[in-house]
């Protein structure tokens, strides 16, 4: 472990430290934050309103439209020359979320960030290949800061350039692949192509900055013979380091002691309780730059508090279902690309990339589900392909109760993504 | 005697089914014989190449879904029913048939056709025992 002594706090003394930190940071919102102030005042809360944790979830939520409403710096709570760091969000939609690090920021996320590089067995002997874009995103920097900070012999190559990824990662024998999971499929894929699957060294996945099936994890260990992890960070929130898997793989283990978690009913606002699925919310409770209050995630997921064989207190919340963002509803049904990604990723004879395409058909919802078609021995028979077909139609339907469309695409025509995938196409124009 | 035969995954989209003859152009590979069958979804292109596993190599190069099949070719007279007692023969042998087509040449007055079963040596048994001449490969592919 890189921090025992805070990995393995006992459940109440952990609360203890929750309460003595949660403490500082409303303070500190209230002095130094004069936005968030004014929220919370206009939704009738006020300062002295606050005793202990117990009460946050009388608090107002944030959102990323707080982010949006206030770029790009109107949610700091310190001075500009206290700002030693900013990274942002895309903004593909709207302008991005500025995230902001003071240095004691930055020293509390190399910590988080090598305490989820430990878990998943991490050792400073490893050569960390980071296949993460560099740049503005948190998910680059943020793996080579904690890297680093343990002793790893890190390689900064960013995204992109696949043939010369698979050549450094060979000639520099790499342990350790950090990237997202769709780009990490996509090398593996092209590892397996290459055939120098026995010529590497890899033996750990560190896979973050979105959403993924247990399915997609384990065709990229078996593609790479590797161990595929998971870790999650939000670039509001201070990026990665938030939670990460231990080898156990049960779930990712929460930064408690940095962050107050809650699962919400997304449609309600109600707190859920323990073990329910729902909307991750999140209270940052050292952050100084930009301490916040219930930060709504859209990420779907579910918190277990039950101890973890590994020795850490800290719970675990479930790979995420996907962001209630990238929530489809198709005639009233909810559709998140993860449970479509998990019948996809279970078929024989197609790849493992896929676009889900939404239209209206007159006052009708239709999804398309676009899949290439890779193994040439089934073009002998219609049969066979329709089967395919039919199959991919039959379990969708099982899992969503949903008819869907299912296209087979010739190989290498579904996009492939370096960060994060985008694999939903909305032609409804709405 | 079998004849190797090339099948490959059209998408039913515009312009995809040139874009796969365009790469049989540009490897100058003559085709002997082509079929295209298709759902409103996708399509299959079958042909019988002379160099079947230059083709195989090639449009798998170029990230192309193709496979190769055996399948069983058939001599018969270019007259009227002759077809129909090649099938007979299968049928009352009760050999089903997946697909057919057929082709003529310059070559002689004889027609083609391209037969895919499930079962190649019992069929051409069955066909060569009822008199009906079977395709040498060499000679299709050399036509």
């Amino acid at each position: 472990m890189w921090q025992p002594e805070l990995e393995t706090i006992t459940r109440d003394e952990l609360r203890m430290l929750q309460e003595e930190r949660f403490q500082r940071s409303w303070r500190h919102i209230w002095a130094d934050a004069p936005a968030q102030t004014k929220l919370l005042h206009d939704a009738g809360a006020e300062r002295g309103d606050i005793r202990s944790l117990d009460d946050v979830h009388k608090l107002p939520f944030t959102d990323k439209s707080v982010f949006t409403e206030h770029y790009p710096f109107g949610l700091f709570a310190v001075p500009p020359e206290a700002v030693v760091r900013l990274h942002s969000t895309s903004g593909t939609t709207s302008k991005p979320s500025m995230g902001g690090y003071t240095y004691t920021d930055m020293v509390h996320w190399k910590d988080l960030v090598a305490r989820v590089c430990v878990m998943a067995g991490v050792t400073k002997r490893d050569t960390a290949h980071i296949a993460f874009g560099f740049g503005m995103f948190t998910g680059g920097f943020g793996l080579n800061y904690g890297l680093e900070h343990m002793g790893v012999r890190v390689l900064p190559m960013g995204g992109g350039q696949t043939e010369k990824q698979l050549m450094m990662m060979r000639d520099m024998g790499s342990t350790v692949l950090v990237a997202t999971p769709s780009y990490a499929l996509y090398l593996s894929e092209a590892v397996r192509e290459a055939g120098i699957k026995e010529d590497l060294m890899l033996r750990v996945g560190l896979f973050g900055g979105e959403g993924h099936t247990q399915e997609m994890a384990e065709q990229i260990e078996r593609n790479l013979g590797i161990i595929a992890t998971s870790n999650y960070g939000l670039c509001e929130l201070g990026g990665p380091g938030i939670s990460g898997e231990c080898l156990l793989k049960t779930g990712m283990h929460i930064a408690e002691d940095h962050y107050f978690c809650e699962i919400i009913n997304p449609e309600t606002g109600a707190v859920l309780p323990e073990g329910e699925t729902g909307e991750l919310v999140v209270t940052p409770l050292t952050r100084e730059a930009l301490p916040l209050i219930r930060y709504r995630t859209k990420d779907i997921t579910k918190i277990t508090t039950e101890p973890c064989k590994c020795g850490r207190t800290h719970a675990r919340m479930s790979p995420t279902l996907g962001r209630s963002d990238d929530m489809l509803i198709i005639r009233g049904v909810n559709v998140y690309p993860s449970q479509i990604e998990s019948v996809l990723i279970r078929q024989e004879h197609i790849g493992p990339h896929y676009m889900l395409v939404v239209r209206r058909e007159g006052v009708m919802d239709t999804l398309e589900v676009q899949v290439e078609l890779t193994d040439g021995a089934v073009l002998d028979s219609f049969h066979l392909l329709e089967q395919i077909q039919n199959n991919i139609r039959e379990q969708i339907r099982n899992i969503l109760g949903l008819t869907v469309k299912v296209t087979l695409v010739a190989p290498q025509t579904v996009e492939r993504f370096m960060g994060k995938a985008k694999r939903i196409k909305d032609e409804r124009g709405m | 005697m079998f004849i190797d035969q090339i099948s490959v995954f059209v998408e039913n989209k515009q312009g995809a089914l040139k874009d796969i003859l365009k790469i049989l152009a540009d490897g100058k590979i003559d085709l002997r014989a082509i079929s295209i069958a298709d759902t409103s979804d996708f399509g299959i292109l079958r042909m019988i190449v002379p160099n079947p596993d230059g083709a195989l190599e090639l449009f798998r190069s170029k990230g192309v879904t193709a496979s190769k099949t055996q399948v069983t070719g058939c001599k018969l007279s270019d007259t009227p029913g002759s077809l129909y007692h090649v099938l007979n023969t299968l049928h009352d042998a009760g050999i089903s048939v997946e697909y057919v087509y057929a082709f003529i040449t310059r070559k002689d007055e004889d027609a083609y056709v391209i037969l895919r079963v499930e079962d190649n040596d019992a069929a051409q048994k069955t066909l060569l025992a009822a008199g009906h001449s079977l395709i040498d490969p060499h000679d299709l592919y050399g036509i």
